[in-house]
């Protein structure tokens, strides 16, 4: 099988002919894919696609795998020294005068971290971007440390990832593994990967499958047991590196690469939420940060300067960098506030609003902070037609939304005697069909794309919290509650998540324009003017309410309660709603 | 000093603008001397330094100086904090000097922004101020309540995506008088404040407290009455995430009938102010 559009040659090196495939134009900065076990370059398949555009894509089947051919004997054929020469045999065919940046997934990171450590490559790595894989060298120290002082975290982790390591001892087995996967663990892989990982069918994984796996077993018997009992003590690397590291891989521990920065003097992390494979099933994420890593570390090199200087620092910075993220209400208070916390992590923002010179403004300093692209769209959620129009837009111009926040809404105070279907009618169109259209149309657009993503919707502490004083206002917002929980359950299947956030008293501009059923046009202002003088006193600043949005997204928080008063009132609506109920009797102090 | 400005002769507003140049030469001879590792105790002393050379004895207050995420007062919760510390300069990081000497007799307090090296964010700061310095002007020739004033001056900052520092000032002030100070052999210092300059503002809270008003605008109920005549440092401080930046100067305010002549800035010849006339010639 081989890939859409793709030139195929064979490279000879040392008794192997090895199966390469390039794509794009040869003239521009090379970067080469390196698969992992048990796969062929075809697990590159949507990554390399997407690459192509910008840069020149280079894949190889690793010996023994796809439609390169195997050592004979295989024992000893397989170990890291081995797989270096292949590698420059590559390198030296596809860009003999120009460094390669290199990409590994699985046993193709584990073997990458061997060629940007070594002597015999340095000037042919321009760049490594490593998931999936840890470098056997450093997880040798890495468990060593652990035995020599185990605290009982350390012996935790230690334990943690020797259980998650249960596929290295089986690969270790004479026979079996080989038998297994010529027969019937063969035949079910690619459902076994539908199932467990998600991984939506395609040209993956190739009918070579069993003969890969069965040859591949080598790579874990030539290397791992010598590496992990005396680790090179001189495994610096020598290029910059990009560490994706999947929160969701059940073969490896987030906190392998605890000390990293120790062996790689310039390193970016990066987190995605996902299993394994994420190839498969991240393309997007993936590709769009190999390339930014990529044309990072071009531009450094022609500036001289380190490559981290162009990530931002911002909280979460590793996991938001490039991401899009669509916040409604983004003209002040907590929108604009979350708008700013992601571009500080370094996501590209589109900020909607009524208000257009608001959302524009927030674009504007949006930009100023670290968004390497923000948009300012004057749309007002309740319009049906005008969201439909605006996701085209945000489709077709700038990509699919991977966090949406819903968070346009307006205030309304008075009794419910007094509220008048008028009222009932703005409030519910504003705080709770915009919501729903947020979530039908680019929820929608999310789940089609089938790449995972966030919906962040701002319910309110009053959502449940009964009042005398926002029968309408609490009604939209336990609405919105009620709808999060029910779409989160819906979504889970898409590796979507939604949060429902519970915010409380908070000094934003939502006071000044609450409408006061039933008072006339003066006592309204002084209504007005009293609350937001009583909220201005709680004084709880919209940028610790960002903050827990972007927690509650990292952390995938499903009802995030923010204030201490909204907490409580949580705490109370589950174990003593009745106390609840009397506070609700309660005239407020207006 | 209620009708003094107007009735004055001129000499005394000459003496208050000199003392307001001197001060705003030196912050902008500081700041060019700032490189990266200067700490703000040094940035500090310099400006201490270069004002005593030049015949500064007293002080309103001694010389501040905020670095990095300290130009916005991040976490500040006590006045302690306002004190420089050992925070370093760093290549990108903005920068505030502040200082408000006494020379011969005249006050000035200033408050000068800057910015070691290109930041585009402290650039839209430094721009966005003003229209603060414009709206204030114009309500205060308005003869607005203070405490409105500075109400709409917060919502302009809000509007603007920013926070409003000045609270994070003793009194949440956004200005206070200052008037001139007798010269004495002797003026010690508590806390870094000049004991003559407290002297007279503390008098001016006691003949304020009388008549109904306050030498501190402040966002609190006794700053609701229209400007009193005299001599206002007015200081509207923007901060946005880790950056903050603001302009102090002094506004004249007089008892006069004509609007110009009513309120005006005492002095347009200020390095923010013609960084904004030279962007606008840019532009």
């Amino acid at each position: 099988m081989s890939l859409p559009g793709a030139r195929e040659r064979r490279v000879h090196t040392g008794g192997i002919d090895l199966c390469v495939a390039e794509l794009g134009d040869e003239g521009r900065p090379t970067i080469v894919l390196v698969h992992g076990y048990p796969d062929s370059k075809e697990v590159w398949t949507d990554i390399a696609g997407q690459l192509a555009d910008q840069w020149h894509v280079v894949l190889y089947d690793v010996r023994g795998h796809g439609r390169s051919t195997a050592p004979a004997p295989l024992r000893g054929g397989f170990t890291l020294e081995k797989l270096t020469d292949d590698f420059l045999a590559v390198a030296d065919a596809v860009s003999p005068d120009r460094p390669v940046h290199l990409v590994g997934h699985d046993w193709g990171s584990v073997q990458s971290w061997e060629f940007v450590t070594v002597k015999r490559t340095e000037g042919r790595i321009a760049s490594f971007t490593s998931m999936s894989g840890p470098s056997l060298d450093h997880f040798g120290h890495w468990i060593k440390q652990r035995m020599n002082r185990p605290t009982p975290r350390r012996v935790g982790q230690l334990l943690g990832q020797g259980a998650k390591s249960w596929y290295v001892y089986m690969l270790h087995t004479p026979i079996l593994p080989e038998l297994a996967w010529r027969g019937p663990l063969g035949k079910q892989w690619p459902w076994i990967l539908q199932r467990l990982e998600k991984v939506p069918a395609g040209d993956y994984p190739t009918p070579s499958l069993p003969n890969d796996a069965a040859h591949g077993a080598w790579l874990y018997r030539d290397n791992v047991r010598a590496r992990l009992r005396r680790p090179r003590t001189d495994a610096y690397a020598h290029v910059p590196v990009q560490l994706i590291t999947p929160t969701g891989d059940i073969f490896l521990s987030e906190n392998l690469y605890d000390q990293l920065e120790m062996w790689v003097p310039q390193l970016v992390r990066r987190s995605l939420p996902g299993k394994h494979w994420v190839p498969r099933t991240r393309p997007d994420r993936l590709a769009s940060w190999i390339s930014e890593f990529v044309a990072a570390n071009e531009a450094a090199r022609e500036d001289d300067r380190p490559v981290q200087d162009t990530v931002p620092t911002g909280a979460y910075a590793d996991r938001f960098g490039g991401q899009l993220v669509l916040v409604t209400g983004a003209a002040g208070g907590i929108g604009r506030a979350t708008a700013f916390a992601f571009a500080e992590a370094g996501a590209r923002v589109v900020a909607v609003d009524r208000d257009a010179e608001g959302a524009a403004r927030t674009a504007e300093m949006a930009r100023l902070i670290g968004s390497p692209a923000a948009w300012g769209e004057a749309v007002d959620v309740s319009d049906e037609q005008a969201m439909e129009k605006l996701a085209e837009k945000v489709a077709t111009e700038y990509g699919i939304v991977d966090v949406l926040v819903n968070n346009a809404g307006i205030g309304l105070s008075g009794s419910f005697l007094e509220t008048t279907s008028e009222d009932w009618k703005n409030v519910l169109d504003v705080n709770l069909w915009g919501v729903i259209h947020g979530c039908r149309i680019f929820g929608k657009q999310m789940a089609e794309r089938g790449q995972g993503g966030h919906i962040v919707n701002t319910a309110s502490a009053a959502a449940y919290q009964p009042s005398r004083a926002l029968p309408a206002y609490s009604t939209s917002k336990a609405a919105v509650l009620m709808l999060s929980e029910c779409l989160r359950a819906e979504l889970a299947d898409r590796s979507i998540g939604v949060s429902a956030i519970c915010p409380g008293i908070v000094n934003t501009n939502i006071t000044a324009t609450t409408h006061f059923a039933g008072a006339d046009a003066a006592e309204e202002k002084r209504l007005q003017k009293r609350t937001s003088r009583l909220y201005g006193l709680r004084n709880y600043p919209p940028e610790r309410v960002a903050d827990a949005i972007l927690k509650a997204v990292v952390r995938n928080q499903a009802v995030v309660p923010v204030t201490p008063e909204a907490r409580g009132a949580r705490l109370l609506s589950r174990f003593s709603p009745g106390a609840l109920r009397g506070i609700a009797r309660l005239k407020p102090p207006l | 000093m209620t009708s003094a400005v107007k009735d004055e002769p001129a000499p005394e507003l000459r003496g208050f603008r000199e003392v307001q140049r001197l001060a705003y030469d030196c912050a902008e001879a500081v700041a060019a001397r700032l490189t990266p590792g200067v700490t703000e105790r040094e940035a500090a002393r310099m400006q201490r330094d270069w004002l005593r050379e030049r015949g500064v004895r007293d002080w309103f207050h001694l010389p501040f100086a905020w670095f990095g995420d300290r130009t916005a007062f991040a976490g500040f919760k006590v006045p302690l904090q306002f004190f420089p510390t050992n925070r370093k300069l760093e290549p990108g990081m903005a920068f505030i000097l502040d200082m408000a000497p006494v020379y011969k007799g005249f006050t000035a307090d200033i408050g000068y922004s800057g910015c070691l090296g290109l930041s585009p964010l402290h650039d839209k700061l430094l721009a966005d101020l003003e229209v603060h310095r414009e709206l204030i002007l114009r309500e205060v020739r308005e003869r607005r309540s203070l405490r409105e004033i500075y109400e709409d001056v917060e919502r302009l900052m809000i509007k603007q995506g920013y926070v409003n520092r000045h609270r994070a000032y003793p009194f949440g002030v956004i200005a206070h008088k200052i008037d001139r100070v007798a010269e004495h052999r002797w003026s010690p210092r508590v806390y870094g404040f000049g004991t003559q300059s407290l002297k007279g503002l503390m008098s001016d809270a006691l003949h304020g407290h009388r008549d109904g008003w306050s030498p501190l605008w402040s966002p609190y109920r006794f700053s609701d009455h229209p400007p009193q005549p005299g001599l206002w440092a007015v200081e509207p401080h923007l901060g946005f995430r880790g950056t903050g930046a603001k302009f102090e100067e002094i506004l004249v305010v007089t008892d006069s009938k004509d609007p110009e002549q009513s309120a005006f800035w005492l002095d347009d010849d200020l390095p923010h102010v013609r960084r904004w006339a030279e962007e606008r010639v840019a532009a």
